[in-house]
Formats: structure tokens, sequence, C-alpha cells
């Protein structure tokens, strides 16, 4: 038994390391690509080239790797001592949310020619996916820097077990409701050129998703069914629950990015409805005057904190 | 709640003031926050609403004999829906700058409480007629709140009406901030609280 599991882990590492080496095609002269702050590019090479190819700029093109044809201006190119390390600086700032391309020309080390390549300058993927995470969750959260969902958020917020109760319930209805529709937007919606039908069939999927949730909660966990049912319906009524797949079909995300746009939205919601309860619930025992008791009071304190999510805007972290 | 057996024009009026939909009922707030910053957003999405309300009251209150009670809700929004989906691709034929203006928020009055509200409330027990009224008073009252809103804020942030420079320069540039939505909000219904509890007082003190 023991025997066994031992040869099966080292077949899964050997293909393993297989699979990862086989990706690999070709010499690599350039060992790593990355962005440097706001309009340069570096380039480390495997050994050190010459510094009188690396000084011509016609050497290099850089261009979005969406579109091929437009060359991107270079203002300049700088060789480190140990002529292993270049940066290109371009004349425009780089839309580093975009991957790039950047074409080497004619490679010359020790007076060799080596041939062209062509290596993709991105932000590490998990940095991405953990951006749009954020962004959704504080930069752009979805109640106080967008405004969505507000009918929700000033009924649920009187009470904090009320409001961590309707956030967990919201967070999982939005990420079951959103997988579905990037599913049904990507494979049925636009192969057959329907996308004018998003509004009908992402309302249609979430009133359905909400439906089957509550279906099968009520068979399957009564007691969860007890504490999170009443909030299910009123998860229908919440607008982002139908912006986050509208925003998933315009920004054509892909299956991973619609996941963290989701999670980020719905955790978003929920540290809204948690920080607006806890601020509520010290309102009861507030002298408020009489005209401003009740929502208008609600308004002027989700202002303030609108005004101090305004903090978290321009903040990035990859 | 029985037939109604208001004329048209009560039922006009009820919809602008008694029911206004943002200051009365607090229903449809994203937009009212999020997109009142100038007093052709307010309109043209006003004009979007009131679209929306008035044929989606109509179409239901045609069919509400073949609605089977337990699917009513559905109905509704699918009915929305398509009323929604033809004045978003209008907009974005017709006036593609504003449109982009407006975000997201066009196709998201498919989720505003307050059109699925009047349907269950009023479309699905009155004739078509009537319908017809309580939508573009509920229309008119969404509309006038939007700008309401927007008015104070253009003015009061750019100094601007319309477009058009009326002060000359920005007298508090705090109002064009996002977040000043909900501040306006929160004060614009603290004042109707104002006047109705002295409105109360000065009925209570006549009678």
């Amino acid at each position: 038994m023991r025997k066994k599991v031992i040869a099966l882990t080292a077949a899964v590492v050997m293909l393993a390391v297989l699979g990862l080496t086989g990706c690999e095609t070709g010499p690599r002269f350039i060992k790593q690509a990355d962005f440097d702050e706001t309009h340069g590019i570096v380039l480390t090479f495997a050994g050190p080239v010459d510094a009188d190819w690396a000084a011509d700029k016609a050497n290099f093109s850089v261009n979005e790797k969406p579109d091929p044809d437009i060359l991107l201006n270079i203002e300049s190119v700088r060789l480190d001592p140990g002529n292993t390390r270049l940066t290109l600086t371009l004349a425009d700032a780089l839309n580093q949310e975009q991957p790039h391309q950047v074409v080497v020309k004619d490679i010359m080390a020790d007076g060799k020619p080596l041939g062209s390549t062509a290596v993709t300058v991105a932000r590490s993927y998990f940095g991405h996916l953990f951006a749009i995470f954020l962004g959704a969750l504080l930069i752009q959260n979805f109640v106080f820097s967008k405004y969505l969902g507000l009918c929700v958020f000033f009924g649920t917020s009187q009470k904090k077990s009320t409001a961590v109760g309707m956030g967990i319930t919201f967070t999982f209805v939005i990420v079951f409701a959103s997988l579905m529709s990037w599913f049904l937007y990507q494979f049925v919606l636009k192969p057959y050129r329907l996308d004018h039908l998003q509004i009908i069939v992402f309302i249609g999927l979430v009133s359905l998703t909400v439906q089957a949730v509550d279906t099968i909660l009520r068979k399957i966990n009564p007691a969860l069914f007890k504490a999170f049912g009443v909030y299910l319906v009123l998860v229908i009524a919440n607008c982002i629950v139908i912006a986050v797949p509208l925003i998933l079909a315009d920004n054509e995300y892909n299956m991973f990015e619609s996941l963290m746009l989701a999670l980020g939205a719905g955790l978003g919601f929920l540290l809204a409805l948690f920080l607006m309860s806890s601020v509520r619930e010290r309102l009861e025992f507030a002298n408020v005057p009489v005209s401003y008791r009740g929502l208008p009071i609600a308004f002027i304190v989700a202002g303030l904190f609108a005004l101090s999510f305004m903090g978290f805007s321009g903040m990035s972290i990859f | 709640m029985p037939a109604t057996t208001k004329t048209n024009f009560q039922l006009v009026v009820n919809g602008l003031l008694n029911e206004n939909p943002i200051f009365r009922l607090a229903l449809s707030m994203c937009p009212a926050v999020g997109i009142s910053t100038t007093v052709a957003n307010g309109l043209l999405l006003g004009v979007a609403v009131l679209f929306v309300q008035v044929f989606s009251s109509c179409t239901i209150s045609l069919i509400k004999d073949y609605i089977h009670p337990r699917i009513r809700i559905p109905t509704y929004t699918l009915t929305i829906a398509t009323w929604v989906t033809v004045i978003d691709l209008v907009l974005a034929a017709y006036l593609p700058v504003a449109y982009k203006a407006m975000g997201i928020f066009v196709r998201l009055i498919v989720a505003f409480a307050i059109i699925t509200m009047r349907l269950e409330v009023f479309a699905c027990r009155n004739t078509v007629t009537a319908s017809f009224w309580d939508g573009i008073g509920m229309g008119l009252g969404f509309m006038f709140g939007m700008v309401t809103l927007g008015a104070v804020r253009e003015v009061l942030g750019m100094g601007t009406f319309l477009g058009y420079d009326v002060i000359g320069f920005r007298p508090l540039l705090f109002f064009v901030l996002p977040a000043a939505g909900f501040f306006l909000v929160g004060f614009m219904m603290a004042v109707f609280n104002y006047v109705e509890t002295v409105y109360h007082r000065r009925a209570k003190r006549g009678a």
C-alpha cells in the first residue's frame, strides 16, 4: 500500500516536471521581462550582450499584445554595467493592464548573432486577480463608490446580526449567479450573437438561482435555511446582483477574474453592511434631531463612509 | 387594494407629490445618489424610467387576467426587462454620449424597486387607462426628484444649469463629489420630514 502511494507520488512529480519543462521551447536569451515604474520595461538577458548592439533603438520594438501593428515610441535604451540588464524607456506611459510584446531583433553577444526573439511582458496573473478582488472590495466598493444596492443596504443595516446574515447570504448567491451568468454569456449568448438579450437573461438567471438556492437549502439544511432564508428574497431586490454580470459581460472577464470580482463585490457588501450596522446600533442611543431620525441620518452616515472610502482611490498594490 | 376611484389628474399628482418615489417612498435610491450630478443626467434617466414604467404598467394591466398569481413576480420582472432592453438599445443608438455618461444605470432600471412595486400594487388591479396615468405620475415623480437633486448639485457644485453658466464661479465644489449625493438625499429627506411635522402641527392647531 505504502509503496503504491510512493510510486504514484513519484509519477505525479515526474509528470509535473515534464509538463513544466515541456512548456519551454527553444533557447531563452531573455530570462525575465518586467514593467519598470510607469514608462519602462526591464529585460534581463541570460548572458552579457554587446553594448554597440544594445545602443541601437531600431533593434527593439514594443506593442500592446492585442494591437501588434501599433508600435509604441521608444525614447531610450540603457544597458546596465554587466551587460545583462537592459531598460527600455518609452515616450508615453504604459497601460500595464494590457500585456505588452517586446520584439528583440538579431541579438549580438560576443560578436555572434543569436537571432531574434519576442517576449511578453505582463503583470503577474495572481497580482492581476488580487487587484480585481481588492478593487471590488475596497477601491471601487459597490456600495460606497458605485452607489449600488442602496435599498437593501439601508433596509438591513439596523442590527449587526441582520447585517452579517444578509452579507453572507448575498456573497454566496452573487458568486453562484455570476459564475452561471458568465458561463451562459460566454458559451450561449456570445456565440449566437444574442448579447442584446443580456438584461432579460441575467435577471431571469438571478431569480432562478435565488429560487433554486431557496428550495435546495430548505430540503438539505433546514437549520441554515431558518437562519438565512429570510434574506434570500431580499437578494433579488439588490441591484449589485444584476450589475456584476453586466460588468463581467462588458469587460470580457475570464472565469477566474469573474470569480474574483463577484467575491470582492459580495465581501465588499458584507463589509459595508457591517460598518454601517455598527454605527447605526450606536445611533439608537444618540440624540438625533427629530426630522433626521431614521433614514436621513443613515444617509448622512453613509456619506461620511463614502468620503472615507474615497481615500482608497488610486491605490494600487501590483 | 380595490380598483382606484381617483381621477386621472389625481393619479398623476399622487405620483408627483404624495407618493413621490424618491423622497416619500424612499425607493430607487441608487440612481438618486449615483448619477444625479447634473440636470441633464437626471432628466435623461427620468425619461427612461418614465418610459419603462408606463409601458410595463400598460402591459401588465392588459394581461393581468391571464397571469397565475404564483408566477406574477417573475412575469413582472421579465416584462420590465423587455422594456428596459428596448430603451437601452434606443438610447445607445440615438444618444451615445449621454448613454455613456450614465454607464450601467440604464440597464439597472430593471432592478429599480419602484417599477415592480407599482405593478404589484397598482397595475395588476386596475384598468389600462388608470395604469397608464399612474405610470405617468410615478415616472414624473421620479424625474422630478432626479432633476431637483441634479439641479442642486449642478448649481452648487459647478455653477452651471443644464450646462449653461449661471453663477460664474463654483460655490461648493464638494457637491460634485459622488459622496455628496448621500448627504444631499439625507438633507432633502430631513426637509420633507420637517415640512410634514410642521404641517401636521398646524393642522392640529387649526382643528
